[in-house]
């Protein structure tokens, strides 16, 4: 019962009791009185009936008051007191209560008052607190931001699934320049951008194997976990790179242990330098090793000019031998000097490594790939070498494949030693040993096994180190092994690891929530669309039949990754349809024929188009009309656009089924979504993708969250009837 | 009777001197163009000593060496081979290949006839 309430009914009591207590008291006096008192007192009394009764009225309007009085001292005061001291707790406001009722309730507000004090500046201090961390946090970023896009060289970080996850601006025009389709659709967009994956660019085992060289370091706790390699892209650009780990601490049993969440890229692109290294390199050795020769048959010839004895007729020729060679040297420096660029040998940039660490991963390699025993004979420590590491592996595991296929070779053994300043790598058999014909064949046929396929030879690999390789036989043991000279490295410096793990190894950038990003094992149907990667795309064509003609005159595509819009990932070509554009077309799409002079086919614009949409989901408005475009131009370019396509209109009529129009405009203003620049390719594709987002939660209310369902359902939508 | 030495060279212009050199030396001397000419000439004449060129046409100088080193009735055969690349790779495997001596081009004519002379076990 509410405090209010109690107020009645104590009333209702007390006037109960007042009036059946008065009557009682006066009840026992009347019945108290002998018969003549009655006489006496009855008139007396009954002529003030009355007034009695109005007194007993006006006393319990007193006992009222006396009571009300007391309600609101005691009750009323501790409900009110309870009620505001309810609001505190539940709201933000610190307003301290108001001393109300008795002393002892007066005590208790000034106590709650107190609290409410203490709690005010425990929350003051908190948000203190958090904006100093948010602050240190912005400005961290902040730097970063700054300092990634000072660097002059470019900087991608990736995760464990090569996925990029935080790229700057100078990798950004490196990747335009890898591009293979320089220029179109704006450029670079199908190499880098968020989520997209590092392997379109790099060979997927260059990345495994620099990552595995970099656990191995970690393992041993090298300083400075990083690996260097060196490889041609497609484009044939020369890239440099160095990799390290972004390493996140983790509990693990023995404490806390440090594992490798991703890797940042360094990028050089050494295409320029290398090339203007190896001419000059080349220039000197042409000058030098090239006259060793013509010198030789000089000094000879001019030696034996000394001879007394020499006949005439001899010394005649031995003149000649001397003017001929002379000229010819002559003329080579000069053929040198001008055309030195015309036979370029390459000479590829080497990293220095453990030569232990080398034989270790060639053991590893050997073992895991071609599942054969290995065994160390000898390894000498101390030695450094100079190699392409991938290359030199490859052609190790190759050779050994071959020992292994035809010749039925069941164990290897691996030996390092040095040689003033070679290295010679030997790699044992017991067994027979195969021709010298046999090796040259090896070693000049593509190295092909285990899966791996690479255009170079094994010669290839040993020129690349500027090195030898034979077969010898040791007839005795009755083995044979491969010896590779390789060069050696001076020692570096092991420097002391404890100081530098012990400091702060938690990367400035550890505030980027990035690295929580990792490819789903499921197959894309059971994804939620929200976790999904999408083009959203859309063609401009010439006309609304393109079996019968009508071609492509504009590509523009945008970006979905993470239920976020990428405009800055965006992919804009005008097409040359090499047919004229019927009149009044301008009107809709606004390209008139000079705007498509010069422009590139569909021919180079596709194959663009394709490496920007890989591995990505399709979603367009009327996915159905651009997507017959895109087939009709499958057998002649090659190109199969085959992965899962949403479509707006259809999903739009998923989510609004008694809705008339679906079309793009009208779902944009269903959905509050304001137009610009509509009727270009990549405005509607801009906007396509912002009614698609807006799509994914109505999709969610109706019970579709996977790509699968959101297929099914468009499936069954009336409109998935209508064929182009 | 007089040591027998085979030049195999494909350049002319060393020839004369080297067949001049040996013969002034007392040598009785054959001249091969090419490697297969070389192998040919060996086991034709069996010279006590080849001078081998590394870089001929047919059959390269490292090829020939092993096929005389790997001939037991050649076993006695000494090579001494003449390149024209200054790579320390090349001599280490010349010499792994069987090779005697090596010499590198440009060389002092003294020099080659002394290493000729101390191959054959001659004095200086």
């Amino acid at each position: 019962m509410t405090e209010r309430k109690l107020l009645p009914v104590a009333l209702a009591v007390a006037a109960a009791y007042w009036f059946v207590a008065l009557a009682a008291i006066g009840g026992m006096m009347w019945a108290d009185l002998s018969a003549d008192e009655r006489g006496i007192v009855g008139p007396i009394l009954g002529r003030r009936l009355e007034l009695m009764v109005a007194m007993a009225f006006i006393g319990f309007a007193g006992v009222a008051l006396a009571l009300r009085a007391i309600h609101a001292h005691w009750i009323v005061a501790t409900g009110k007191v309870a009620e505001s001291a309810g609001l505190v707790v539940n709201s933000d406001s610190d307003r301290s209560l108001e001393p109300l009722g008795n002393r002892e309730l007066r005590a208790i507000v000034r106590v709650i008052n107190a609290l409410l004090d203490q709690r005010k500046a425990l929350r003051e201090d908190v948000n203190v607190q958090i904006r100093e961390a948010k602050r240190s946090v912005e400005e961290e970023r902040n730097r970063l931001a700054a300092l990634m896009s000072e660097l002059t060289q470019s900087v991608v970080v990736c995760n464990l699934d090569g996925r990029i996850l935080l790229y700057n601006n100078r990798a950004r025009l490196q990747f335009k320049a890898l591009s293979e389709a320089q220029g179109v659709g704006g450029g670079a967009g199908e190499l880098i951008g968020l989520g997209r994956s590092i392997y379109s660019v790099f060979e997927r085992n260059l990345v495994n194997h620099a990552l595995e060289g970099i656990q191995h370091r970690l393992r041993k706790n090298v300083a400075q976990p990083v690996a260097n390699f060196v490889t041609t892209t497609r484009a044939g650009q020369l890239l440099r790179v160095q990799m390290s780990p972004v390493l996140t601490l983790q509990q693990g049993e023995g404490g806390e242990e440090r594992s490798v969440t991703g890797f940042i890229l360094m990028l050089d692109n050494i295409t320029r330098n290398f090339e203007s290294e190896s001419r000059r390199d080349q220039m000197l050795h042409t000058l030098t090793e090239g006259n060793r020769a013509a010198l030789a048959n000089v000094r000879a010839a001019a030696e034996m000019l000394d001879y007394p004895e020499l006949q005439e007729a001899l010394r005649v020729r031995f003149r000649k031998v001397i003017r001929d060679e002379v000229e010819a040297m002559s003329e080579r420096l000069d053929r040198t000097a001008t055309e030195f660029a015309d036979s370029l040998k390459t000479r590829w940039p080497l990293e220095e490594m453990l030569g232990a660490d080398l034989v270790a991963a060639a053991q590893r390699r050997v073992e895991g790939r071609l599942s054969l025993p290995t065994k160390i004979e000898d390894v000498d420590e101390s030695l450094w070498v100079k190699v392409d590491s991938f290359s030199l592996l490859q052609a190790v595991t190759y050779l050994v494949s071959r020992l292994s296929d035809e010749f039925e070779v069941r164990e290897v053994r691996f030996r390092l030693t040095g040689a003033g300043r070679l290295v010679h790598l030997d790699v044992i058999w017991s067994g027979q040993a195969m021709s010298t014909e046999t090796v040259m064949n090896w070693e000049l046929e593509p190295m092909q096994f285990a899966g791996e396929v690479s255009p170079l030879t094994v010669r290839d690999v040993i020129e690349r180190h500027d090195g030898e390789m034979w077969l010898e036989r040791e007839k005795v043991r009755h083995r044979a092994f491969f010896r590779i000279l390789l060069p050696m490295a001076i020692p570096q410096q092991q420097v002391e690891a404890e100081a530098f793990m012990r400091g702060e190894s938690r990367p400035e950038y550890y505030d980027f929530d990035l690295f929580n990003w990792s490819e789903q094992a499921h197959a894309l149907d059971d994804r939620p669309l929200a976790a999904l990667t999408f083009t959203v795309f859309d063609t401009e064509t010439t006309g609304l039949q393109p079996s019968a003609g009508d071609e492509i005159i504009q590509v523009g595509a945008t970006r979905i990754l993470n239920g976020k819009l990428l405009r800055h990932e965006s992919f804009e070509q005008l097409v040359n349809p090499g047919r004229p554009l019927d009149p009044g077309s301008a009107q809709i799409h606004g390209i008139t024929e000079s705007m498509l002079e010069g422009q590139p086919t569909i021919d180079t614009v596709l194959p663009a188009f394709h490496a920007f949409a890989a591995e990505t989901v399709l979603v367009a408005h009327n996915a159905a009309f651009d997507m017959r475009f895109l087939q009709l131009k499958e057998e002649r370019t090659g190109l199969h656009f085959g992965q899962p396509v949403l479509d707006t209109l259809l999903l739009s009529a998923v989510v609004h089924p008694n809705q008339d129009s679906h079309r793009l405009e009208a779902i944009a203003e269903r959905l509050g979504i304001t137009i610009i620049g509509r009727h270009t390719a990549l405005g509607d594709a801009i906007v396509t993708a912002e009614v698609f987002l807006k799509l994914i939660p109505l999709l969610a209310e109706k019970g579709i969250h996977t790509l699968a369902q959101a297929r099914v359902a468009s499936e069954q939508t009336y409109y998935a009837r209508v064929k182009y | 009777m007089a040591n027998k030495i085979l030049i195999a060279d494909d350049e002319q212009n060393i020839v004369i001197s080297l067949e001049f050199l040996m013969k002034r030396e007392g040598f009785e001397v054959t001249v091969a163009g090419d490697g297969e000419e070389a192998i040919t000439r060996i086991r034709e004449i069996r010279p006590d000593l080849v001078l081998l060129d590394v870089m001929m046409p047919r059959k390269s100088g490292f090829e020939v060496c092993q096929e005389v080193k790997a001939d037991a009735e050649l076993q006695a055969t000494k090579i001494l081979m003449l390149t024209a690349k200054g790579r320390d790779t090349e001599v280490a495997k010349g010499l792994a290949m069987g090779a005697d001596g090596y010499m590198t081009k440009p060389f002092s004519t003294k020099e080659l006839v002394a290493k000729v002379r101390s191959l054959l076990g001659m004095g200086a």
